[in-house]
């Protein structure tokens, strides 16, 4: 019996032993300090009998030290009395002991359940992916054997192609060949055929029965009255002579058509030309402001030999030399004007894009914050909506658990309820409005969107008028573009300056006048200078000031943040109101 | 629009004097020459025998009836009623006789196109040119009516001869690069022969005058090749009709294709008109707001007219027997219009439909498709208006304005077979299998299209 119990207890022992020496460092250290001798008495199994307590107590002392408990007698005490607190602890410290190791059990069955039922699964995802390897595997099979299909009868269409071109080309040798004999039995016949004829018209010539005869009350004269003449040598040159001069006349007429053909291509050339200058001149201050002086220069010296050529184009029409400096000209006019061109456009693209960045980031940003928040805000809501409908769930469905206090809250309860019941729909109708307050969030991005794109196309019809509008045929396109007041007054002052070139020069000096903002200010004095400016058209000695002038102005206008563009575009509202000022002073 | 009344005549030979005075037609073997203005019969001339081609001389004073089953050639003078003239080919045989542009010489073709026999009306002088080309179109007057081509074939070659008409002068001789030459046209100033193959080959050349090679163009090779070709009148353009249902367009400088015309038989094209001839059985007296009602007939009780269809057409295509010999594909019907502003074209397979081009825009302008096969179409002399018909009862009209279909109203069902402007086109010959009708147009036939088209 004592074998058995201590043979049942001992593996426990050991077992929660290792358990806790595996799992953690045992917490035992606290006990091996008190020293408490083991009283005989109270150990009435069979084991300890009066005779053997001696050898149960060393026994015993051995087993606990063995479990690295403290000893339960020590023999430095001298006495048989047994330390009953040392024993109680030791007590104490194995049932503690064997709880944990049941504890620890208990976690170890669970433990090894988990990890049963983890088998158990990871075999059914195994055996499930072993299916599936089969599965594609079999797929695969199938595929491949679709392409060895395909190979195959890419292989027998290949062969057919082959064969087909092989009979093309048999055909086309058998077409030839028969050809050459058709063509070959056809001259033959031919020649035969004409043989016969000869003999026919012999034998129907030398035939006496039936001839030929015209049979005419009398001649008649020749429709144009003359008569008919000799054939001699000289009628012959007469009717050479006559067929080189149809043949002259109707080059003369060709070439007549294509002189004037080429004159209406010379006029577009050079109104081309004009038209080119014109705009390349215009845009030449602005050019100027941006670091090209030296080429802004060139231009004029240029601009200068095409207003000389112009001068003289009716003359040097027609000489080589003057078509290819036309030509020339409006090569490098319309490589400048390209460049322009592109330039705007790379302008108009950076420029886009850059809104587009800031643009988007605020809209974004402001769009996403405002949902977070509301986001956030909305959470908190939810999280009170649920624990309210929990409790009065748990309210309504347990009464029966307290019935007493049921009873006696009842009316408290329901006073509560309603109280609930109010807010839950006040909170109802937040959460109604935090809905509503994000649509509207979202439906002010999508406007903004919206907005930002139309500002966009607006933005790109106003370049693109920009453009136009300065070439002369901006008074075409007057009334197509009247959207904004402003683009309206350029295209005026766009068409005006075109027309007419002293016009144009009279524009850019008025651009050297002070700031129009400040014209109804100092009136007299503006007006003085305008005077003073249309006695004096010299354009060189003005054009630095008004560039300069230009500059600060745009910066009065835009703060200095705005892009080239503006700049010009504000440029091109000074003029139209230089324009207006200068009718103004006129009509004073 | 108003109609004569009908005429007998046969064989279609009625013809209006290049002075657009007198019109003459053959009934069996008479010759009546009437007043176009008042259709009076003013010269009655009897022939030997049946008369199997007229033609008027240049002058319109002179008349040549040839019999070519006797061989014979009559002529009948129009001032001197006494006067006549007879040409005897003998028994060498005539399968073709023509008048020369000056009116004074007459160019008889023999059987086996043996040679050409050039008889003078001045002096009855007579001479040959031998070895004329039997082909679709041998010989061309230039317009001026001073020189004559001729195409020729000696030693299995193509040769052109180039005559001067005043004087049967030979002014060029020259080969041609051709296989088998198959016609010769000149160009309406004079200037420029264009030759072209036989369909075997597509190929065509452009000769000067003075016999060089200006250009030679050939769009494609082994399929059959040219259908037809046709100058526009102010030279600037020669359309070339061919086995593959396009037209070339060649222009005058380059001699280079400056666009073809398709055929397709399914359009998309949503610029162009698509008129389709719709015929309708209506009750005598309804109120039909058409233009039959104006012309007053009520006679016939199905009538046709036009309706506009909608972008995507299908076109009905026959499929030619591909066994035969001259399949029934392909361009062999172009005109260009008075003013080559227009080019009307038909296509074989596609044989009720009328293609109307548009030569500055370089596309399709309308496309008439009739219920019937169109015989014959031609443009006015004067205006952009072009009038067609089917071998039916009804004569039918476009112009850029709009399109119009109108009842030839005569008892027994007249058939309009072929038709012809007046030089003037104030008015249109039609004339049936046996029969003729003068077609008066109004002179505010404008204003009746297009108040036609409005009411679409």
């Amino acid at each position: 019996m004592p074998e058995s119990s201590l043979g049942f207890i001992s593996p426990e022992v050991k077992d929660t032993c290792s358990s806790s020496v595996e799992c953690r460092s045992p917490p035992l250290i606290q006990f091996s300090q008190s020293s408490v001798p083991l009283h005989r008495n109270y150990i009435l199994s069979t084991f300890c009998t009066e005779h053997n307590v001696q050898e149960c107590l060393s026994h015993i002392n051995q087993e606990v030290s063995s479990l690295g408990l403290p000893p339960v007698w020590t023999e430095s005490s001298g006495s048989s009395e047994m330390n009953v607190m040392a024993v109680l602890n030791c007590m104490y410290d194995l049932i503690q002991l064997h709880h944990r190791g049941l504890r620890t059990l208990e976690n170890m069955e669970v433990e090894q359940l988990k990890s049963s039922s983890n088998v158990d699964h990871l075999q059914r995802t195994s055996t499930q992916l072993k299916e599936q390897l089969e599965l594609s595997k079999r797929g695969n099979t199938g595929l491949l054997e679709r392409e060895r299909q395909l190979h195959l009868k890419v292989k027998s269409l290949q062969n057919c192609l082959k064969n087909e071109k092989d009979e093309v080309q048999k055909l086309q040798n058998i077409i030839a060949s028969r050809a050459s004999q058709y063509n070959h039995e056809m001259k033959r016949k031919e020649r035969e055929f004409t043989k016969l004829k000869e003999r026919l018209n012999q034998l129907l010539v030398d035939k006496k029965e039936k001839k030929q005869a015209i049979d005419v009350l009398n001649n008649i004269g020749r429709a144009d009255g003359k008569r008919s003449l000799w054939k001699t040598q000289k009628t012959e040159a007469k009717h050479e002579g006559e067929m080189y001069k149809t043949l002259l006349s109707d080059y003369d007429t060709r070439q007549r058509e294509m002189l004037l053909e080429n004159a209406e291509l010379k006029k577009v050339l050079q109104q081309i030309k004009k038209e080119m200058v014109s705009i390349l001149s215009l845009r030449k201050p602005i050019r100027k402001d941006d670091k090209h002086p030296d080429a802004g220069i060139q231009a004029d010296s240029e601009d200068e030999e095409q207003v000389f050529d112009s001068s003289k184009e009716s003359v040097g029409l027609f000489s080589v030399h003057a078509r290819e400096k036309l030509t020339n000209s409006i090569r490098l006019q319309w490589r400048r004007l390209k460049s322009h061109v592109e330039r705007l456009d790379s302008q108009a693209s950076l420029a886009q894009m850059g809104e587009n960045k800031t643009d988007d980031a605020i809209s974004r940003e402001t769009h996403e914050e405002e949902m977070d928040r509301l986001k956030l805000e909305i959470q908190p809501c939810k999280d009170f909506i649920q624990t309210q409908q929990q409790l009065l769930q748990q309210q309504l469905s347990s009464p029966c658990d307290e019935e007493t206090t049921s009873l006696l809250s009842n009316c408290y309860m329901l006073q509560e309820r309603e109280r609930f019941r109010e807010e839950w729909k006040t909170l109802e109708k937040q959460r109604n409005l935090f809905e509503r307050e994000r649509r509207n969030c979202t439906e002010a991005a999508i406007r903004l969107s919206h907005e930002r794109k139309a500002f966009e196309d607006d933005r790109a019809v106003w370049l693109k008028h920009q453009f136009l509008n300065l070439s002369p045929f901006a008074d075409l396109r007057k009334p197509q573009m009247s959207k904004s007041k402003s683009c309206f007054l350029i295209s005026e002052t766009e068409s005006s300056a075109s027309s007419a070139p002293e016009k144009l020069i009279k524009c850019r000096s008025d651009t050297t006048s002070p700031t129009p903002r400040c014209v109804p200010l100092t009136s007299a004095s503006t007006a003085d200078m305008h005077r003073t400016v249309c006695l004096v058209p010299e354009k060189r000695s003005t054009k630095p000031n008004g560039k300069t002038d230009h500059v600060e102005e745009s910066r009065l206008f835009c703060n200095g943040n705005v892009p080239e563009q503006h700049e010009q575009w504000n440029n091109r509202e000074d003029h139209s109101s230089q324009t207006l000022l200068m009718e103004s002073t006129c009509s004073i | 629009m108003n109609f004569s009344e009908v005429f007998k005549q046969s064989n279609q030979l009625c013809k209006v004097s290049p002075d657009g005075k007198y019109l003459a037609t053959c009934v069996q073997y008479r010759l009546v020459v009437r007043d176009v203005s008042t259709l009076q019969i003013l010269q009655l001339y009897t022939c030997l025998d049946q008369i199997s081609h007229m033609d008027w001389s240049s002058d319109s004073l002179f008349i040549l009836c040839a019999m070519y089953k006797r061989g014979l050639v009559q002529v009948w003078s129009l001032e001197q009623p006494d006067w006549h003239c007879k040409i005897d080919e003998g028994s060498i045989g005539l399968v073709s006789s023509r008048w020369s542009p000056d009116g004074r010489h007459i160019l008889n073709t023999t059987e086996f196109h043996l040679r050409v026999t050039v008889w003078s009306l001045c002096t009855k002088a007579v001479s040959y040119i031998k070895y004329p080309k039997a082909c679709q179109k041998g010989i061309d007057f230039s317009r001026d009516g001073c020189y004559m081509a001729l195409a020729e074939r000696r030693d299995c070659k193509d040769y052109v001869s180039v005559f001067v008409c005043d004087d049967w002068h030979l002014l060029r001789h020259f080969e041609t690069e051709t296989q088998d030459l198959a016609g010769l046209e000149w160009s309406p100033n004079g200037c420029v022969l264009a030759v072209w193959d036989s369909c075997l080959e597509y190929k065509v050349l452009l000769y000067s005058l003075d016999g060089r090679l200006l250009s030679a163009y050939s769009a494609y090779e082994w399929s059959l090749g040219v259908k037809s070709v046709t100058w526009s009148p102010n030279s600037q353009f020669l359309a070339i009709g061919s086995y593959d249902e396009k037209v070339r367009i060649l222009n005058h400088i380059t001699w280079k294709k400056i666009t073809q015309f398709e055929h397709p038989s399914s359009i998309n094209n949503t610029k162009a008109v698509v008129y389709k001839e719709v015929e309708k059985r209506t009750a005598v007296g309804s109120d039909d707001l058409s233009l039959h009602i104006t012309i007053g007939t009520a006679l016939y009780n199905t009538r046709s007219k036009y309706e506009i269809c909608p972008s995507p057409v299908q076109i009905p295509v026959v499929k030619p027997d591909p066994d035969r010999a001259n399949p029934k594909i392909g361009v062999s019907s172009l005109a260009f219009s008075s003013d080559s502003r227009y080019l009307a074209t038909k296509n074989d397979n596609m044989a009720s439909v009328v293609w109307v081009w548009d030569m500055q825009k370089m596309s399709l302008v309308a496309v008439l498709e009739q219920t019937s096969a169109v015989r014959c179409f031609q443009w006015d002399p004067c205006r952009p208006r072009l009038a067609l018909c089917t071998g039916n009862t009804t004569l039918y009209l476009w112009s850029p304005a709009g399109c119009v279909s109108v009842q030839v109203p005569t008892e027994g069902g007249f058939q309009v077979q072929s038709l012809n402007w007046h030089r003037s086109g104030d008015s249109l010959m039609l004339l049936g299998k046996e029969q003729l009708c003068l077609c008066y147009m109004d002179t505010d036939q404008e204003d009746n299209i297009r108040e036609f088209t409005a009411t679409k």
